[in-house]
């Protein structure tokens, strides 16, 4: 973990990082990475990697439809709108 | 240099289901911005997707019939990206097991057959529309999550196709394959369906592919060979001068015809792809297939084929009937009653076809139903009525939905045989024309015409052509 990976998740993250908050993640993210990689000691050869914690399987619903919530209540969170429309910066393509 | 043009096409299809893939909101195109949502399809945290088995039968209905192989166990996972489309900030899509792969679509090529392979065959969720305002300087945009959570069917080929020729086939044939499976409306201006290109050159008689761009924001199917040859050509430049193919994705620019680089992917994607934690896998087997299978009509494509070998129509007739499932569907129904492909095809693709645009409806809500057509077509076979009366009988069976016996009873159109009645008739048009007589002696061939022309009006059209014909030969001489 290096500020070339910090930045590199920032941006995909969409955020902006002081140099200061850089230095700090690297250190938690080192942190939570040498704690997860613990699991690399055990041997998982032949193992199909699990997809689920449930066993269960083919869980659907009906075609049917059901009433919608509220445009107001939809938009409530909005940080911005227009009408009824959530207002975003300008993105292209 | 020459080089060869390599082609792959991403397909994207809307599935017509009534609700959303993972909530109840309805799919219904053009609502008011932001009417069907829920907490679902908004994202909100806590929330948890169930999945519409319709929308996932429909999936498989398509990869079966485009010969994928199903797998057996398949999942689900999430694409994580940020966009403001996107309301969790990643898509539920299918990565590690997609739900059909391998697969293959015969496509027909100016006469020739060709085997397009499918790549894979997966479901995913829709995202948010995004409208751009048009008033200049304007530094926002504007989300409508309506479309968020549509059932959306992705078909990825391998890059099979070399000419436009092939790519406007492959489009073709897809887009009926999903009409005849009644999986998807299909309608282009509405983005039910999209295609995007991926393109590379290569030199002629070389196997290695070159690198490949991508180009998306192709609105039609015209765009996509517009699009296609553009991107060609620029490749094609850009090699001669010796420079190398940027792998990159492009914009088609639609008005001014010229495909931009997209400038917010030029870092390298990275989707992070892990199993989707709140959806369950589903698992396949045998049974369940086999329904799915059995609900597959005959294709487009081998139902041409049939039309043409069975009913030994032309390439042109079988495609136009093949060209919408309700069509060739009526033309069977017609011949179950009676056989006679050559003249229900006619009726039905120079007709028919003209009377449903005309009124912007679909062949079976017009007034002329199967039986009738049937029965017009026996009475202009069985001489009752000529081809030319029967144009008459047909305008009033569009208007009145009456049956053609009825009509031709009413308007006393039956087609007169009598050969003496005929004669009479004949002798009168000589005696009042004779100059023209004299004029079709002298060899003017096309005086006879106007002759036959003139009984036909005295017997108001229903004469039978071929006999006025014959007798007023005998009558002025061959």
């Amino acid at each position: 973990m290096d500020k070339t990976v910090i930045e590199y998740i920032a941006n995909l993250s969409r955020i902006d990082l002081s140099e200061e908050e850089k230095v700090f993640f690297i250190h938690q993210l080192s942190n939570i990475i040498s704690y997860i990689e613990k699991l690399n000691r055990l041997n998982t050869e032949d193992i199909e990697p699990m997809s689920h914690a449930i066993i269960s399987s083919n869980v659907f619903r009906g075609d049917e439809p059901v009433v919608s919530i509220l445009r107001e209540e939809a938009l409530s969170n909005a940080p911005s709108k227009i009408g009824f429309f959530v207002k975003v910066p300008k993105v292209i393509d | 240099m020459e080089y060869e043009v390599v082609v792959g096409l991403e397909t994207h299809a809307e599935l017509s289901t009534i609700t959303k893939l993972f909530c109840g909101c309805s799919t219904k195109f053009g609502a008011e911005p932001n009417s069907q949502v829920c907490p679902v399809c908004l994202g909100m945290p806590g929330v948890l997707p169930v999945m519409n088995k319709k929308a996932f039968e429909s999936a498989m209905k398509v990869a079966l019939a485009l010969n994928c192989t199903i797998n057996k166990f398949t999942n689900f996972d999430r694409k994580s990206y940020y966009y403001p489309d996107l309301p969790k900030n990643y898509q539920i899509s299918q990565n590690y097991y997609n739900l059909g792969v391998d697969g293959y679509m015969n496509i027909d090529v100016n006469g020739t057959i060709k085997k397009v392979r499918i790549h894979n065959v997966h479901l995913e969720e829709e995202a948010g529309k995004l409208i751009h305002p048009e008033e200049v300087g304007a530094n926002y945009s504007l989300v409508d999550f309506n479309r968020a959570g549509v059932p959306l069917l992705e078909i990825v080929s391998q890059p099979d196709m070399r000419s436009t020729d092939e790519v406007e086939s492959y489009m073709q044939t897809l887009r009926k394959i999903l009409l005849y499976t009644e999986v998807s409306d299909c309608k282009m201006q509405e983005g039910s369906l999209r295609f995007e290109a991926s393109i590379s050159l290569r030199e002629k008689g070389t196997e290695k592919l070159g690198n490949r761009v991508e180009i998306k924001n192709l609105n039609s199917m015209k765009s996509v060979i517009k699009g296609m040859e553009y991107e060609a050509k620029r490749q094609a430049e850009l090699l001669d001068r010796g420079e190398t193919i940027a792998r990159e994705t492009r914009l088609w620019d639609e008005v001014n015809e010229r495909s931009e680089r997209m400038r917010s992917k030029e870092e390298a994607q990275d989707y992070r792809y892990f199993p989707e934690p709140d959806l369950l896998p589903v698992l396949i087997d045998e049974k369940w297939m086999s329904e799915i299978k059995s609900t597959i009509p005959e294709l487009p494509f081998d139902r041409r084929q049939r039309f043409m070998e069975v009913f030994k129509l032309s390439d042109y007739d079988a495609s136009c009937l093949t060209e919408e499932k309700v069509l060739a569907d009526f033309f069977e129904y017609c011949l179950s009653i009676s056989d006679r492909p050559k003249a229900f095809c006619n009726w039905i693709i120079n007709d028919l076809l003209r009377e449903a645009k005309d009124r912007k409806l679909d062949i079976y809500n017009l007034p002329i139903k199967p039986k009738q057509l049937a029965a017009l077509v026996e009475t202009i076979e069985r001489g009752i009525i000529s081809s030319t009366i029967a144009k008459e009988v047909f305008s009033e069976m569009i208007l009145t939905g009456k049956d053609p016996q009825k009509i031709i009873e009413e308007k006393k159109l039956v087609q007169i045989n009598d050969e003496g009645f005929i004669e009479s008739v004949i002798d009168k048009m000589i005696a009042s024309n004779p100059n023209v007589v004299e004029d079709y002696k002298k060899g003017k061939k096309n005086a006879l015409a106007f002759l036959i022309g003139q009984v036909m009006k005295e017997t108001k059209g229903k004469a039978n052509p071929k006999l006025v014909n014959e007798l007023l030969v005998k009558k002025v001489g061959g």
